[in-house]
């Protein structure tokens, strides 16, 4: 599709606000004005939404397509939620207005929401306190290693390393190098953290291990007792990255099981849209022990009730995230907690885990599955000898569906990794086994057919060489 | 139960397949010692009634003030188009074009993004966009940390005291420096900035105009930094950048705003999005995603997500950051919003905010004991001394359902008495008359 710049007509106007009286020469030296317009499109409404409309027309999204893309927590994005978000008492708060004598009086609401939220988030998991701070996943990870830093310097430890899985995230590495930490990997045995290994990675200069429980093979961490055991030995805490927290809502809540930190990922596990990559948002949640540390202001409550931000936290990391986080998507989060209630979080993780496990059984005799025990709300597998993982994706786009998350863990050979969630019917789950069966058949009798897929997409598969050679990043390059 | 499909049939039908008999049997993993101690949760509501509860706790805000409050964020008009066209399901339902062939759609809206937000700024390059405006400028200097191998950046103090507060948590565990520079009356103190930057130092940061609406040309600050190989970083906000001097003509090799204002509702606090745009050399140091032109099998045009060996997913403890998002929803917003008004358009929400601006200090000035904060030329905000504490003002004023402004002394010592006002589009005389007509009544 032409881009809007390409369609940009001279003259052309589409939402023009009222002609201001002055123009900016006549307000401003001459010598602080830019040279000319900046060269934005010029194009009717009209044109815009078109052009847009026809953009969307070109995604798969959950409402068109199932996505059963691990690690992400595709589900349906309730759109009573989107209605909550975008009421006018919300969306037009300045959020100043709540650290100010005389108008903080005017946000209570939102106020009273963020304080809420705060609390139904520690009765799930089992936390003492929450920071709703954190805009993203990774964000949330970074804030959860820095409160980690702060606290063993606060005790005067002298800690440099955060252990990592080598079934992690990626994004656990990175944001524990942020913070300050030496990152050491250690090697997963059966799929699962190896209780040795971590033996042997194990000093007095650990502060802490990032866990993700179940894990991104989709299986449960076992070990989880005596890992926490070996880790209060050396005074380093643990950290649960709430990727997957979709697994055990109501079945097992972090805090009661030894992890001193967590990070919720709201747009998976609360039911928040993605929005095409953001914004998703990180709530972070901590023992009592960490409390002391986190971010600044905290929503807290005065005798007669009212809500008020505190700064006065000494101890506190600072400030995270330049107001309280992303609001809008919290009060998407918010309204999704009270809809289901604690039977209904319940259920989420029944089905989540009870759709992987269907959707294994269905697949395991013609994809390789590595570990066949019970999995958890995802499971990974292999593209049988013979066959790519990415051309098994691409032919999945060719029959409307999304591919799973390929390539991801590192540790598997060939990988396809499926989240199928739990708001999809078994309709779709028979459907899409077949298809995949379909798919793989079509691969081992004529391997030739699956490499030229995907043929029903706007675009084939794409030169990504060439675009990072070539780095067209915008029109003018 | 809402949200999950199945009904007790088939349940039962798949617990078969698998091979158990109960679906808790599924989490046999976890021992009974590791169940909840407890889950108090209240029980689920209808959908009536969690928009019900929603609703009141909206009302319970005050959103029919008339408010002259920024301080970095803005509330403008937002065309209705922009709603429209964000809420199409296929691009909020829709996951990181991870599958390029199945998301064209977000990933030209990307690139064209990119496109808006580097002629915007005057820049040869942006990204897809990050958290915020802070985390904006958080990477910028680790952009400039791991360009010039040094340590230092000198930060002017009158940047946004909230951006400068993230920076501070952000940087505080990795080996980066940060000296602030005292501002001087709400100016830019360039001898100062001047002296601060020497042969250690990875770069310096501005902001324009500053936060207390000054208007400042750094071209010269800026070759000042070339000259010692440091790098310049030019925080701005982007509806003025309609009309002020750019980043690209002043010099500076990193260009960040937060883009709250193009598009995006206050939303307490957000989200919104962070721009990031830089020359060209130092593309491979960009954190986050970034879209690219290339070609399909058949030779058609389309888009990926490229350079994609600067992240973690693949360089994990070595990416250039840990963002594995943008703000995608928020970027699109922006572009929406940008590609609706217009070089017109958005020219016209600059200036409308300015002469509403000139207005407002005509009228307060006029009051005995009001005057301007600092002599600089400034945009749609400026900061004025008051006879009497700022924030003492801002209480009075909020009886009547006026936001009077900023009270500065939340940020700065010794600046009580000041107060930032900031006018947009949607400010009108009226407002402005009788908001002069109240401060002036408790002088």
């Amino acid at each position: 599709m032409k881009t809007l710049f390409a369609q940009s007509v001279p003259g052309r106007t589409g939402c023009l606000p009222p002609k201001p009286e002055h123009a900016a020469a006549d307000m401003l030296p001459a010598g602080l004005l830019r040279k000319s317009a900046p060269r934005l499109p010029e194009l009717s409404e009209l044109d815009v939404v078109r052009h847009f409309t026809n953009l969307s027309r070109q995604n798969y999204g959950v409402d068109g397509n199932f996505y059963p893309l691990g690690s992400c927590t595709m589900k349906y994005n309730a759109k009573f939620a989107e209605y909550v978000a975008s009421l006018p008492g919300f969306c037009n708060l300045h959020p100043l207005m709540a650290q100010l004598r005389g108008t903080s009086q005017m946000t209570q609401g939102a106020l009273e929401c963020i304080w809420e939220m705060e609390r139904l988030l520690c009765e799930i998991s089992g936390m003492d306190a929450y920071t709703l701070q954190p805009m993203a996943g990774a964000h949330g990870e970074f804030t959860g290693a820095t409160l980690i830093a702060a606290y063993h310097r606060d005790k005067g430890n002298n800690k440099t390393k955060i252990i990592c899985p080598d079934s992690a995230h990626g994004t656990n590495p990175a944001s524990a190098t942020l913070a300050g930490f030496e990152v050491v990997n250690i090697a997963s045995r059966d799929g699962i953290i190896d209780p040795e290994a971590l033996e042997a990675a194990l000093s007095e200069d650990v502060a802490a291990l990032m866990m993700t429980c179940p894990n991104t093979l989709g299986l449960f961490e076992t070990h989880l007792p005596r890992i926490v055991e070996k880790l209060r030995r050396v005074d380093a805490l643990l950290y649960y990255d709430g990727a997957n927290m979709n697994a055990i809502l109501g079945k097992m809540r972090v805090g009661d099981v030894g992890f001193d930190v967590v990070h919720w990922n709201l747009h998976k596990t609360l039911g928040t849209p993605h929005g095409g990559g953001g914004p998703g948002a990180g709530p972070v949640g901590v023992c009592s022990r960490l409390e002391p540390f986190l971010p600044v202001g905290r929503v807290a409550r005065q005798a007669d009730g009212n809500f008020y931000l505190d700064y006065d936290h000494p101890k506190s990391i600072g400030y995270i995230a330049p107001f309280y986080g992303n609001f809008g998507i919290m009060l998407r989060a918010y309204a999704y907690v009270l809809r289901l209630g604690g039977e209904g979080l319940t259920r989420v993780a029944e089905h989540a885990v009870l759709n992987a496990n269907y959707l294994k059984k269905l697949v395991e005799h013609f994809l390789v599955v590595p570990f066949g025990r019970i999995c958890a709300h995802e499971f990974v597998s292999s593209a049988p000898e013979g066959l790519r993982a990415l051309d098994i994706a691409k032919g999945l786009l060719d029959r409307g569906y999304h591919a799973p998350t390929i390539y991801f863990p590192l540790i598997v050979k060939e990988c396809l990794m499926a989240e199928p969630t739990e708001t999809e019917s078994k309709q779709t789950l028979d459907a899409y086994a077949a298809a995949l069966e379909e798919i793989v058949k079509q691969g081992l009798s004529d391997p030739r057919s699956l490499h030229d897929a995907p043929h029903t997409t706007p675009v084939r598969r794409l030169d990504e060489t060439a675009a990072a050679r070539n780095m067209v990043l915008t029109e003018d390059m | 139960m809402p949200f999950v499909p199945h009904t007790e049939d088939e349940v039962r039908q798949m617990l078969d397949v698998i091979g158990v008999a109960t679906p808790d049997d599924l989490f046999a993993d976890i021992t009974p010692e590791m169940r909840p101690r407890s889950f108090n949760l209240p029980h689920g509501q209808s959908e009536m009634e969690v928009c019900g509860r929603l609703e009141a706790l909206a009302a319970a805000n005050r959103t029919d003030v008339v408010s002259f409050l920024g301080a970095g964020f803005y509330n403008h008009h937002i065309p209705k188009a922009v709603d429209a066209v964000t809420s199409r399901s296929e691009f909020y339902t829709a996951y990181t074009p991870y599958q390029p062939e199945c998301s064209q759609g977000t990933l030209q809206a990307i690139f064209e993004f990119q496109t808006a937000v580097a002629r915007l700024m005057d820049m040869p390059c942006a990204n897809a966009s990050v958290y915020d405006g802070g985390t904006a400028l958080f990477e910028s200097v680790m952009m400039a940390v791991r360009q010039t191998r040094r340590h230092k950046i000198v930060v002017d103090e009158s940047v946004n005291p909230i951006w400068r507060r993230m920076l501070a948590t952000h940087t505080r565990h990795l080996p980066v420096e940060l000296v602030t520079v005292p501002q001087c009356v709400g100016r830019s103190d360039f001898a100062a900035l001047k002296s601060a930057l020497d042969d250690a130092c990875a770069a310096v940061v501005v902001q324009n105009p500053n936060f207390f609406g000054a208007i400042e040309d750094y071209t010269e600050l800026f070759a000042h930094a070339k000259a010692r190989k440091a790098l310049s970083i030019l925080a701005v906000y982007p509806v003025m950048q309609a009309v002020l001097k750019t980043p690209g003509e002043m010099g500076a090799d990193i260009a960040v705003a937060d883009g709250q204002a193009l598009g995006m509702p206050l939303s307490f606090g957000g989200p919104y999005l962070g721009i990031m745009t830089c020359r060209k050399e130092l593309i491979r140091q960009f954190p986050g995603r970034i879209a690219g032109r290339t070609t399909d099998v058949d030779g058609k045009t389309g888009y990926v997500l490229t350079l994609q060996a600067r992240e973690q997913h693949i360089r994990r403890a070595k990416a250039t950051s840990n963002i594995c998002s943008n703000q995608a929803l928020c970027a699109l917003r922006s572009l929406v919003y940008m590609a609706l008004l217009g070089p017109q358009g958005l020219t016209r929400v600059a200036e409308l905010g300015m002469e509403r601006a000139r207005y407002a200090v005509e009228r307060l000035t006029a009051l005995p004991g009001v005057s301007l904060l600092h002599d600089a030329p400034y945009g749609n905000e400026t900061a004025l001394r008051l006879p009497l504490p700022a924030a003492e003002v801002v209480e009075r004023l909020a009886e009547r359902g006026y936001v009077a402004g900023f009270p500065a002394g939340r940020y700065y010592s010794g600046m009580d008495d000041v107060l930032l006002l900031a006018c947009t589009e949607k400010n009108t005389r009226e407002q402005i008359g009788m908001l002069a007509e109240m401060v002036g009544g408790l002088l």
